[in-house]
């Protein structure tokens, strides 16, 4: 039975239809691509995910394992069907007002899982939401707001409804209706009609070298395949890289591959055609090279070299250096000491890398997913060889980015298809080759020692961190330098020495991931304060306070830091629950069994921006003379919510309400260069740039008006009101003459943080704000069988002020969930765990309940007082959790992940026995 | 273009298996993850419109289980005790939208080393029916997976049940399993025991298998038979050590160490009789 003349029929959200695809077709791929429904997303086509999920038959299942042939005369529900049309449904609705869905990929699928116990269950407990959304993955929000969501659909009571303001209100994020009722268009979702396909042909080796043969011959037996890129063909610089200095990516390799699952050929012809071939097909002569991995491999001295400039293997060092170490922790009461080693990290955002190219006469326009469509545009341009300004970037909703969208993917090589074959190019990287191909947390291997004085003041610190960059340098220089500014974590100390290197390697390019090997070092320097404190009979957190940086101390940088740093504030908000919790596990002391709690206690600072460079925001905001407003914000939203912030900030400075705003976001043609979403900068740097944008077009308004700073506005239609004690001024805006675009006003603003360059010790001013914040976390370790099971987690961080609160929690709740699977579970191996089956990351039921305390003091640089806290939030975590584990154990496993083997090892080792 | 054919009754599927090469699939929870990055090739050969291979039956030697029986309905049926170990791995397999797919004749056929309902199925000695054109074969599941990937099933035949056998006395049985994480999980080892009991208590048979250990789950005898005869209100764990585990050739991999696995394959099988040692409910 293959789908017969009159094709398979089914009813497809309460309509009947007929599909003509081939019985064997997955369901995913047929509501994608035959009924356009693209609501539906595909984040790994093997079940893992969860992101495809529908109804079928009014059950949840997986469209990506169904084929077609199964649903003859079934019944399929997509989020397309979830609501009457236009409308939302209560679901869709409670999502919005919680703040369940960030950057939207994984919502249709939980909406679909949801909806599926609602039918079955119409008043679910906790457990059972849990159980019901526990095949979908999402690695933004932490599923703490997801789970609120879904209980509040099923309750009784009424929806909340939105508050009213700009700055610090609960506002719905602006692109939620579209990420809610899956009309968010993400990399994959848009393609233009006669769109030929781009498959990448990617190393199976960590590295070799190879000749390719005869292509046009294969070619010829391939009809559909149009045309085969070769590094031969890339028409500019073949090479791409974050550093000018360093572009040491190939978009093609050339004769020479360093990681498997590096690109070496793209396949360009009809999606049939290049779906169909098997790589092995191809004229590729492999010869496979012994390749080097991990550091210590790459240090040694017969290692083999992976760039020939670099015959040490080392990309660069890092260092920070203030007073004489070796002296302080000679004199110290009290030394620690610490070995820690991590792993490769897999970002593991649900949307895989996806997008299509244009060309347009000498231009060309690339529609993809990113987090830095300017960094793209240089980089594009300088791989076509041709000059930026004939580069636009239009950015897709971007389904998670978290530091892995930072670098170019899909972009080069779509933009060389497309102008070499004059037609749009599209393509769409399975899981497999998003998980080999993108960059990945760096694993480091550190070492360090601190001391205190017998009055619990900390003396010296000494740190050395290598770091694994993987075969390419990506963001491996800014990991080897923001490190030792944040290696001592945030501490007053007399002496300071902090080193670091980024090694060469063949695993995967390590990049940007949420905290830029800051969550790693932390991990040592928040076991080396506990470690001090029980030296010295010191309480923990006590320690912490006593030494915990505040306005006015200089930091071992040598900058003296300002108002706005809330460290204190955020353990001092801690204390109450830290004594309340400390107690009753003493008291539950001896009765545990197997099972083991333990209390842990870490804080972090995180510098927000680039380190000691410029990185300036341009915003523009525009008046109609219809009345309305437009922000032109090129900061792109990752799903942390800076399309919804920066119309807060902008309309707080303006006067006017969020209602009247539109947007448009990132696209390079239209919009300023808002730097990249990066390094916790928006909300400081954007956020300061689309506040001074909005006063300048109030300013222009004023005086209009003729009114002073005080002056009240009000837009009715085309009248805007200008009120200023009793006086009344109107201004019609249609009188006056429209500029670019048909706007009659616009205004602009920048903005670049303060800093200064660092001298050959680190000594300067890195940064010109800093977040910071404390987490505990309470765990259950099980002593036979080495499982770790953090029970809650408290979070208190210095946000300056929360612009919009429910984003704030969403951040830190996400942040965790990330923390949780660093600490223990996430650990990628090159060519055996490049899928979401084997490659783990917490599902709902491994993220426990979050207590979230937001210490608002305000920072003197920060729009209205705000600060960034997307990186902060993950950073404290694990070390937490690490503490908790050795709290409860007296065990403090050196390697993270802690995976319950190598606790019960580390256990074992201690004579340690439930 | 791909063939497809989906019979709706035994003998067209049979007589299709018989003439050709068909990649069975039901649902196929397996094959399409097999093949994220290359479309399938062989034809296909659906038999979920079967009536025959859907359904529970009891039946006079115990109960036949259809080929097709999904995970979902062995985790939300009321069943007796005999089918809570069965229905404790329904739970974990996969999320909710594969138990509503996955069957249990493609977890047996596919058999992985980490099939979750092998061990627990060895446990309760169940028996595997396989027909084709050329008639019925009935053997035990123990024989019936030979290794990783690998069983006796031949190019021409379909599994079209599973039996279980009644029961000596009480069935008390369960599975346990370990991850790393909550959802979602991929064991590094699982156990499950099946004990029938007279109405004291007394041990009558004892079916105990362990998977994720070895290229195949295993039964373990030593420890069966010291189960034998003890009663359930001993402190039973004290028959497990070291010992009971020699059949099992564990390897370290991604997800945990061959030592590791020894480990907590102990603990887990003396928390499993620490839990069948709970006050009897109800007969089966
Ligand atoms: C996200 C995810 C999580 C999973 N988690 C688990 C887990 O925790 N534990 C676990 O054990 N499994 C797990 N699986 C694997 C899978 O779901 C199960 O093995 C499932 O029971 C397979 O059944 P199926 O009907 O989908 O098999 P299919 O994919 O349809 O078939 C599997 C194999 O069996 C053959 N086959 C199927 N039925 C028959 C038959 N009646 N006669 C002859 N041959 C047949 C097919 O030809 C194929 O080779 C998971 C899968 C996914 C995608
Ligand atoms: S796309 Fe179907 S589960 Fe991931
Ligand atoms: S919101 Fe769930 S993956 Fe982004």
């Amino acid at each position: 039975m293959v789908a017969g003349p009159g094709g398979l029929r089914f009813v497809l959200n309460g309509r009947p239809v007929r599909s003509r695809a081939p019985a064997g077709a997955r369901l995913a791929q047929v509501l994608r691509e035959e009924f356009g429904l693209t609501g539906t997303k595909i984040g790994c086509d093997a079940g893992d995910c969860g992101a495809c999920t529908v109804l079928l038959d009014g059950a949840q299942v997986c469209a990506c394992l169904v084929p077609v042939g199964q649903i003859e005369g079934g019944r399929v529900v997509t989020v397309e069907g979830l609501a009457e049309k236009n409308g939302l449904d209560r679901l869709q609705r409670a999502f919005l007002i919680t703040g369940a869905a960030q950057c939207g990929i994984c919502t249709p699928g939980m909406l679909m899982a949801a909806a599926d116990l609602l039918a079955r269950r119409p008043s679910p407990d906790e457990t059972e939401v849990r159980d019901a959304i526990g095949g979908v993955l999402c690695r933004c929000t932490g599923y703490r707001k997801i789970v609120e969501a879904v209980l509040l659909a099923a309750s009784d009571r009424p929806l909340p409804t939105e508050p009213d303001g700009r700055m610090g209100a609960r506002r719905i994020r602006l692109d939620g209706p579209d990420k809610v009722a899956g009309r968010a268009a993400f990399g994959a979702d848009r393609r233009p009609r006669e769109a030929l396909e781009l498959r990448l042909v990617r190393s199976p080796h960590h590295r070799a070298r190879f000749g390719i043969g005869d292509l046009e011959g294969f070619r010829a037996r391939h009809p559909g395949i149009l045309r085969i890129l070769t590094a031969a063909d890339i028409p500019g610089r073949n090479g791409f890289g974050i550093y000018p200095d360093l572009k040491d990516q190939p978009v093609l390799a050339a004769g020479e591959v360093r990681h498997r699952g590096e690109p070496v050929l793209a396949l360009v012809g009809t999606p049939e055609a290049v779906r169909k071939v098997d790589p092995e097909e191809l004229p590729i002569a492999w010869e496979p090279l012994p390749p080097v991995f991990g550091i210590e491999a790459a240090l040694a001295p017969d290692a083999p070299v992976v760039h020939a400039g670099r015959p040490d293997n080392v990309l660069i060092e890092g260092r920070v250096r203030r007073g004489e170490v070796e002296t302080a922790l000679r004199g110290s009461a009290v030394r620690a000491e610490i070995a820690v080693e991590t792993s490769f990290v897999e970002h593991a955002y649900i949307e895989p890398e996806a997008g299509f190219a244009v060309r347009r006469g000498d231009s060309i326009e690339i529609f993809a997913t990113t987090q830095a469509p300017y960094m793209d545009r240089e980089e594009v341009a300088a791989v076509l060889g041709i000059p930026a300004e004939r580069v636009r970037i239009v950015p897709s909703a971007c389904g998670g980015g978290f530091g892995g969208k930072l670098d170019v993917s899909v972009q080069p090589i779509l933009a060389v298809a497309a102008w070499l074959l004059d037609r749009p190019v599209r393509t769409v990287w399975s899981r497999p080759e998003s998980m080999a191909a993108s960059t990945k947390r760096h694993p480091a291997r550190i070492r360090a020692e601190a001391g205190a004085d017998t009055e619990g003041r900390l003396t010296g610190f000494r740190f050395h961190g290598d770091f694994d960059t993987g075969a390419y340098a990506s963001w491996g220089p800014t990991v080897a330098q923001r490190v030792p500014v944040h290696a001592t974590g945030p501490y007053r100390l007399r002496a300071a020495l902090c080193t670091t290197r980024g090694i060469y390697t063949n695993g995967p390019p390590a990049g940007a991931f949420r905290g830029f090997g800051v969550p790693q070092a932390a991990i040592a320097h928040e076991a080396l304060m506990d470690m001090l404190a029980d030296r010295l009979g010191m309480d923990r957190l006590e320690f912490r306070l006593a030494n915990a940086l505040r306005p006015g101390d200089v930091t071992h940088c040598g900058q003296r830091l300002g108002d706005g740093v809330a460290l204190a504030a955020c353990l001092e908000r801690l204390r109450p629950i830290w004594r309340e919790e400390r107690d009753r596990l003493a008291a539950g002391r001896g009765r545990e069994g197997p099972l083991r709690r333990g209390l842990g206690i870490a804080c972090m600072w995180y510098g927000l921006g680039n380190t000691s460079m410029s990185n300036p925001s341009t915003m523009e905001v525009g008046l109609s003379q219809e009345g309305r407003l437009t922000l032109y914000n090129g900061a792109v939203d990752i799903g942390q919510g800076s399309a919804t912030i920066m119309v807060q900030l902008c309309a707080e400075a303006l006067g006017l309400p969020m209602e009247l705003f539109d947007q448009v976001l990132g696209d390079t043609a239209r919009t300023r260069d808002a730097g990249k979403t990066s390094a916790s900068r928006q909300t400081l740097v954007s956020g300061n740039a689309a506040r001074l944008a909005g006063l300048d077009l109030r300013r222009q308004i004023l005086r209009l008006a003729n009114a002073g700073p005080d002056a009240e506005l009000r837009l009715e239609g085309s009248l805007l009101e200008v009120r200023e004690g009793g006086r009344l001024r109107e201004i019609d805006l249609r009188r006056l003459v429209p500029g670019e675009g048909g706007e009659v006003l616009r205004g602009i603003g920048s903005w670049d943080p303060p800093t200064e360059p660092l001298d050959a010790d680190g000594q300067g001013v890195p940064y010109a704000s800093y977040g910071f914040a404390a987490q505990m976390a309470l765990v259950e370790v099980d002593l036979e069988l080495g499982t770790t099971r953090p029970l809650r987690i408290w979070a208190a961080h210095d946000v300056g002020r929360a612009v919009n609160p429910t984003l704030v929690e969403g951040q830190i709740e996400g942040g965790i969930a990330q923390g949780i699977g660093l600490a223990l579970m996430e650990e990628f191996v090159p060519g055996r765990n490049e899928n979401l089956h084997d490659y783990l990351i917490p599902t709902v039921g491994d993220v426990p309940e979050i207590e979230i305390h937001l210490i608002e003091e305000g920072d003197p640089l920060g729009p209205f007082g705000a600060k960034g806290v997307g990186e902060p939030a993950l950073i404290p975590t694990a070390p937490a959790i690490l503490n908790a584990i050795a709290d409860a154990t007296g065990v403090r496993p050196g390697r993270v992940p802690v995976t319950p083997d190598r606790l019960l090892a580390a256990l074992a080792a201690a004579k340690v026995q439930g | 273009m791909h063939i497809y054919e989906r019979p709706r009754d035994l003998e067209t599927a049979l007589a299709l298996l018989a003439e050709g090469d068909w990649q069975v699939m039901a649902g196929g929870t397996d094959i399409y993850p097999a093949r994220v990055d290359r479309p399938l090739e062989r034809p296909l050969l659906d038999i979920t419109a079967i009536e025959a291979l859907h359904g529970i039956e009891e039946t006079g030697e115990g109960y036949r289980l259809g080929a097709c029986l999904r995970w979902s309905e062995l985790r939300d049926r009321p069943l007796p005790p005999i089918f809570d170990g069965l229905r404790k791995a329904a739970a974990t397999i996969g999320g909710r939208q594969i138990q509503n797919r996955a069957t249990l004749g493609g977890n047996l056929c596919n058999a992985s080393p980490a099939a979750d309902g092998i061990p627990v199925l060895m446990a309760l000695e169940a028996v595997v029916e396989l027909r084709s054109l050329r008639g019925v074969r009935r053997i035990p599941l123990v024989d019936f997976v030979r290794g990783n990937r690998c069983t006796a099933l031949a190019p021409d035949e379909l599994l079209t049940a599973v039996l279980l056998p009644r029961p000596r006395g009480r069935s008390r049985t369960t599975f346990l399993k370990l991850g790393s994480r909550a959802h979602l999980v991929i064991s590094i080892t699982m156990i499950a025991l099946a004990l029938d009991c007279d109405p004291a208590g007394r041990i009558l048979r004892a079916g105990v298998a362990v998977g994720a250990c070895a290229p195949t789950a295993r039964r373990l005898p030593l420890l069966e038979s010291r189960l034998l005869g003890r009663d359930l209100a001993e402190p039973l764990a004290t028959a497990v050590d070291t010992a009971v585990l020699a059949p099992l050739a564990p390897i370290d991999d991604i997800r945990g160490t061959a030592a590791y696995r020894r480990r907590a394959t102990l603990v887990l099988l003396r928390r499993g009789l620490a839990e069948l040692a709970t006050p009897l409910r109800g007969a089966a």
